[in-house]
């Protein structure tokens, strides 16, 4: 099957073509990644097309999508989802999201329990953790590292992996693993199951994890001295 | 040449808007579908548009709302033949949903994208039903964004020029504002409108913003006169009074009208031109056109203020505008396409 990945839940934006069989690891054709935290709606579509293009397929030779649902800054994450969703509309093809977390830890595959951190920004990280299988144990959650920090000893995580990880480092006092972004592959290995049974996909919800910011207000705002 | 089928996507602010129209060998423009999902109703309770809940919003809705102006047309994605969106101006995360799908789309179906100027968008709505444009006119946009005279010359593909504009508050932000001050609910444009015709509009002489002798001719201020309600109503107050809620409304209605009114009419004249468009949200303000239609009367000025439904932020006026550009003969935009908050008016497409 050709399987498009695309996430844009960390600073990098991520395009991919992925070919997946039954009992095999999902196999790159080509990719596309830039790291600019603010250019996801400029260089999304032109990663898709040109990723593509590389791999010498067509839209139209697509069987699935598959794309990052975060948790992730918020105007970015969404670039993602709306490019997918409207992607699967007009192709007519099926939508798999997918935790971001959950496709860092696939890329990690390190065999022991796993902490993936991501930088939620406002000094916090975006969490979840993974047992040695590669199963999503707790998270994701949006916390302060140093709150994370506290849970880690009931999380019985040795290692950690993603950029949260990497800038807290010091708090979290982990093995740092080499796996910060998600790569096409890790994508679809966390939809590989549903995408293989072609499964009706879930609801392309984006893990926001946080309330917009905005206060109701109270009263009226005098202009004269009461 | 045959047909074109051109879609329109709009998501500047809080409505997720999908429109289709047809383009004819003549340039006629036909509405096929106009499909908006609001998100209205989940920011009145902060009184006023709260861009995140909007953003969220749009991702829900865009493509439902595109289901459904397909379906309400009976036309299929592979028969369009152009796709234009909104760019600019407007809220950066909320356009960046609506230019993301509209890539999307255009990448998959391999069509050309253009991204366009939303405030162009709201005269071009006038075109789907007033017909083309005469060679110059002038349009009057007024929203809870934006309050504009502009100039525009042979065409709405070819050039507009902003003439005159507001230096704080937009129309439609004083009636949200004024609207609150009175305990009606938001958005505060139909309840003062409804309001207001129990009142007297002269009741009270509420200011008329930078209408002096040296003030710009053609720009407008609104904020001193939301100001002025509010110490209005505060003295009323504090003197005991009761608050003739339906006069306040009424004479700051009267203001509004008249100022918008007033300078548009002056720069028509000026400017020498025959024909006024107004389009945007506060459009639909009943004293508004009203008042316009007396003033271009006696003027001798047409007057063409498109039905409410067009003059509001929706697909349809994205779609027709792009229709004007593809009529045109104007190149795709990249699709390396960024959206522009800030996005002047003069710039109809961004390439």
């Amino acid at each position: 099957m050709l399987v498009l990945a695309v996430d844009t839940a960390t600073p990098a934006v991520t395009a991919g073509v992925v070919e997946l069989a039954p009992d095999s690891p999902p196999r790159l054709l080509a990719k596309r990644v830039t790291l600019n935290a603010k250019a996801h709606g400029e260089l999304l579509t032109p990663h898709i097309s040109d990723s593509l293009e590389e791999a010498g397929k067509t839209f139209a030779d697509l069987d699935a999508i598959v794309v990052g649902a975060g948790p992730g800054p918020f105007t970015g994450l969404r670039v993602g989802l709306a490019t997918a969703a409207a992607l699967g509309q007009a192709l007519n093809r099926p939508v798999y999201p997918v935790a971001t977390t959950d496709a860092i830890a696939k890329d990690a595959a390190s065999g022991h329990p796993l902490l993936v951190a991501t930088d939620a920004r406002r000094k916090e990280v975006y969490w979840a953790a993974y047992d040695a299988a590669g199963r999503r144990t707790d998270g994701p959650h949006v916390e302060r590292p140093q709150d994370l920090a506290e849970k880690l000893p009931a999380l019985g995580v040795q290692q950690a992996t993603g950029e949260g990880a990497e800038i807290y480092q010091d708090v979290l006092g982990l093995e740092l693993l080499q796996s910060k972004h998600p790569s096409p592959e890790g994508l679809v290995a966390a939809a590989a199951a549903e995408v293989l049974a072609k499964a009706r996909p879930a609801a392309l919800t984006p893990l926001y994890l946080r309330r917009p910011d905005a206060v109701e207000p109270t009263g009226r705002k005098r202009v004269t001295r009461a | 040449m045959s047909d074109r089928l051109i879609l329109g996507i709009e998501s500047s602010c809080d409505e997720t808007g999908v429109g289709i129209v047809r383009l004819g060998p003549d340039g006629s423009l036909e509405l096929l579908a106009d499909e908006v999902a609001s998100s209205v109703e989940e920011h009145a309770r902060f009184g006023g548009v709260v861009p995140e809940v909007a953003s969220r919003a749009h991702l829900e809705a865009m493509v439902p709302t595109m289901r459904r102006a397909l379906d309400a047309s009976g036309v299929e994605l592979s028969q369009i033949h152009s796709i234009a969106v909104t760019a600019g101006p407007g809220l950066a995360g909320a356009l960046l949903v609506g230019v993301a799908a509209a890539k999307a789309y255009a990448a998959a179906l391999n069509k050309p994208l253009y991204g366009v100027n939303h405030l162009a968008g709201h005269v071009a709505a006038d075109t789907l039903q007033h017909g083309p444009l005469p060679q110059r006119c002038l349009a009057l946009l007024v929203s809870g964004g934006h309050s504009q005279l502009l100039l525009v010359e042979g065409g709405l593909a070819n050039s507009i020029t902003e003439i005159g504009s507001t230096v704080d508050d937009a129309a439609g932000e004083a009636y949200d504002k004024v609207a609150r001050l009175l305990d009606l609910p938001y958005p505060g444009g139909p309840p003062i409108d409804k309001l207001a015709k129990q009142g007297n509009g002269c009741a009270i002489a509420f200011p008329r913003g930078l209408t002096g002798p040296r003030d710009a001719k053609y720009d407008f201020s609104f904020s001193g006169l939301k100001t002025s309600v509010a110490r209005w109503v505060e003295r009323a107050e504090r003197a005991g009074e009761e608050i003739p809620l339906a006069d306040v409304a009424a004479s700051f209605q009267e203001a509004v009208a008249d100022v918008l009114t007033a300078k548009a009419i002056r720069a028509a004249k000026d400017l020498n031109v025959d024909t006024l468009v107004i389009s945007g949200g506060v459009a639909a303000n009943s004293r508004l056109s009203g008042l316009a239609a007396e003033r271009c009367a006696e003027a001798g000025i047409e007057l063409r203020v498109p039905r409410p439904r067009l003059c509001t932020d929706n697909g349809a006026m994205i779609a027709a505008l792009g229709a004007h550009l593809v009529a045109a003969g104007a190149k795709p935009s990249p699709m390396d396409l960024s959206t522009t908050p800030g996005l002047p008016v003069n710039t109809v497409q961004i390439l």
